[in-house]
């Protein structure tokens, strides 16, 4: 691969509680390359949306990143300070929330919001940030003659890709999709998703897309990282990882729901609840639910190990 | 996605808890809690705070610790007697008029419409009615006495409260939480006591601590100016003899003086006590304190971007 755009080391996210800090993102790496869609998928609570939250250290309190590294464009993101983050947050690193559509205020036309972003960050006369908010709403497939509407006048899934055209203003060079379609129904959000594969194609940006939604993710990301509790279970191409899934965990996800264009293949749902963060249990963190768990599993910590040229899993058994 | 779940211990003891570990909190507890004692117990230590028991006017001795008033009475003695009496007036003042303030003003904003209508114009008038002055006529008219001050203090004191409290009603009424109540079927009654009051409940401390100042200020206010039974033993009466008496001029500061003090340091030990209660019924906040403090423990501060601590690389 050639230079990451963005590289993460064994990073370490902890919330501080009164009975001592709990573990929410336990040594997790990965890297990212310029224009790549890399997926997160995990259960609720898994840390997939701590680690972007990370990244762009947006962590509200009580949460502290406790150790690794992160590189991004060749900067150490853990060691930036105030005003330089504040550079780089959107100019560079954008993010589309699940509640993105949430985020407008009723008050102002859309278009005017586009320009504040654009403002915020740059040197814009008045009628060339109205042409490019307008630019940036035919982006996202919504007529630039919705440009003085208010938020209330769009419907759900517009106001969304609204979030993304706000997301793609400053030209980010990643942009971190938190659920982004969570919230609203498969219609909207084929569309959405379509977007959004359409406009990285076009614009080049690198995507971070987190979902709880492995199929979704499987049709949309180059490669997927699949968290559970709190680790990186297992990293890998997309096609080879619908077709060949080495961690047990990853194989009950892929068996859990079904394929339009596989046969009649019986659907199975992993047994049992993810561990409590604060009391994981010993070993491989996955063995109490898993079907295959061997005395090893029970006693030893799986480190993540190389299954091929570009696929890691962190199991004992996989091969 | 927080996996933090801190269980939240309840009741009496984490009050204590909470106030134990703010600083301030803590000094304005154990202040206030001093001039409890003194107003429960301190009657019965102190002489009869009528008798005349020496020489007008004596400054501080050994004898009377803080000398004798213009007409001979132990300053001391009125002193600790009037500290029950102000202190009672105060907190029975304090929390009656929130009580009338949450009443109204959480009603007008839960139901909205006519009611709220109606109820606003009757604390808008209220609100522009000069409290002190109103208190000055309504206290002239009526007998004179510990009673009658409550009354009227009361009287003047619930508007603002009920003002707040009915924008927060009114706010809180918007929620999915209370439209979800609506929809289980709970009465009106429940869902405002039970679902809307406990959100309030950091407002409606602040406010009583808040108005028990006001009240215990507004008490002595009055009674300085003689609006209050001159004959009872309170601070107020106490600064109203020494006024009478021309302390200033003759310069017998200890017949004003510790009484003033005692008034100030009443309204200080009280707001620093409000500091500490945020924190209670705020959870959010009680882990932000668990957060600082690891942090600071590791020798970083809290940034407002997520912090970086530990060994890295």
């Amino acid at each position: 691969m050639a230079e990451p755009l963005l590289s993460v080391r064994d990073l370490c996210v902890d919330y501080v509680t009164d009975r001592g800090p709990v573990r929410a993102v336990d040594h997790v790496s990965f890297d990212l390359a310029p224009g790549e869609i890399l997926g997160v998928a995990g259960e609720s609570g898994c840390g997939k949306s701590t680690v972007a939250q990370a990244l762009l250290r947006i962590l509200p309190p009580p949460a502290v990143i406790s150790g690794g590294e992160a590189r991004f464009e060749g900067r150490d993101l853990l060691g930036l300070g105030e005003d330089e983050l504040r550079e780089l947050r959107w100019k560079r690193i954008s993010m589309v929330f699940q509640s993105a559509m949430d985020a407008l205020n009723p008050v102002i036309p859309v278009g005017e919001q586009i320009c504040d972003t654009l403002h915020a960050h740059r040197e814009l006369g008045r009628r060339a940030a109205r042409d490019r908010a307008a630019e940036l709403l035919e982006l996202v497939g919504i007529p630039a003659g919705m440009i003085d509407a208010y938020a209330h006048q769009l419907s759900g899934g517009m106001r969304q890709r609204l979030g993304i055209a706000i997301a793609l203003a400053l030209e980010p060079s990643l942009v971190i999709l938190d659920e982004p379609t969570t919230a609203l129904d498969v219609i909207v959000e084929r569309e959405i998703l379509g977007h959004i594969r359409t406009l990285q194609r076009r614009l080049g940006f690198a995507v971070l897309f987190i979902t709880h939604d492995l199929s979704r993710m499987l049709q949309v990301s180059d490669r997927v990282a699949v968290f559970y509790a709190a680790r990186l279970v297992e990293l890998a191409p997309a096609d080879e990882l619908r077709r060949a899934p080495r961690h047990p965990y990853t194989q009950g996800l892929l068996r859990a729901f079904p394929s339009v264009h596989g046969g009649t293949v019986e659907l199975a749902s992993i047994p049992g609840a993810p561990p409590s963060l604060s009391d994981p249990p010993a070993g491989c963190r996955f063995h109490p639910r898993c079907p295959l768990a061997v005395d090893l599993c029970r006693e030893r910590d799986p480190e993540p190990r190389r299954m091929g040229s570009d696929h890691t899993a962190a199991c004992h058994l996989a091969k | 996605m927080s996996g933090a779940g801190a269980v939240r211990t309840t009741g009496l003891a984490a009050w204590w808890g909470a106030i134990r570990r703010d600083r301030k909190a803590t000094a304005g507890a154990v202040l206030l809690g001093f001039f409890v004692l003194v107003g429960v117990f301190g009657p019965w230590l102190v002489g009869d705070p009528h008798a005349l028991v020496g020489i007008p006017l004596q400054p501080p001795s050994a004898e009377h610790w803080l000398g004798t008033t213009g007409q001979g009475q132990d300053v001391l003695a009125q002193l600790v007697v009037g500290t029950r009496v102000s202190l009672a007036i105060g907190f029975i003042v304090g929390i009656a008029v929130v009580l009338v303030g949450a009443l109204v003003g959480v009603t007008a904003g839960y139901f909205g419409g006519r009611v709220d209508g109606l109820l606003s114009l009757l604390f808008n008038v209220f609100l522009v009615i000069p409290g002190l002055p109103l208190a000055i006529v309504i206290a002239a008219y009526l007998p004179s006495g510990p009673a009658t001050l409550a009354l009227v203090l009361t009287v003047t004191g619930w508007a603002w409260n009920a003002r707040v409290l009915r924008a927060q009603a009114l706010s809180q009424r918007q929620r999915d939480y209370v439209a979800a109540a609506v929809v289980a079927g709970e009465s009106d009654f429940r869902i405002i006591t039970r679902e809307i009051l406990p959100t309030m409940t950091s407002l409606l401390v602040a406010q009583i601590i808040g108005s028990t100042t006001y009240a215990i200020g507004a008490q002595v206010g009055l009674e300085f100016l003689g609006l209050g039974d001159v004959s009872a033993v309170t601070w107020g009466t106490n600064l109203y003899w020494a006024q009478n008496d021309s302390a200033l001029l003759t310069g017998a500061w200890w017949t004003f003086a510790p009484t003033g003090l005692c008034v100030a340091l009443v309204g200080f030990g009280l707001t620093m006590l409000n500091s500490g209660f945020d924190e209670i019924t705020n959870p959010r906040l009680q882990l932000e304190r668990a957060w600082r403090g690891y942090l600071a423990a590791r020798g970083h501060k809290a940034t407002r971007s997520t912090p970086v601590v530990g060994d890295r690389g």
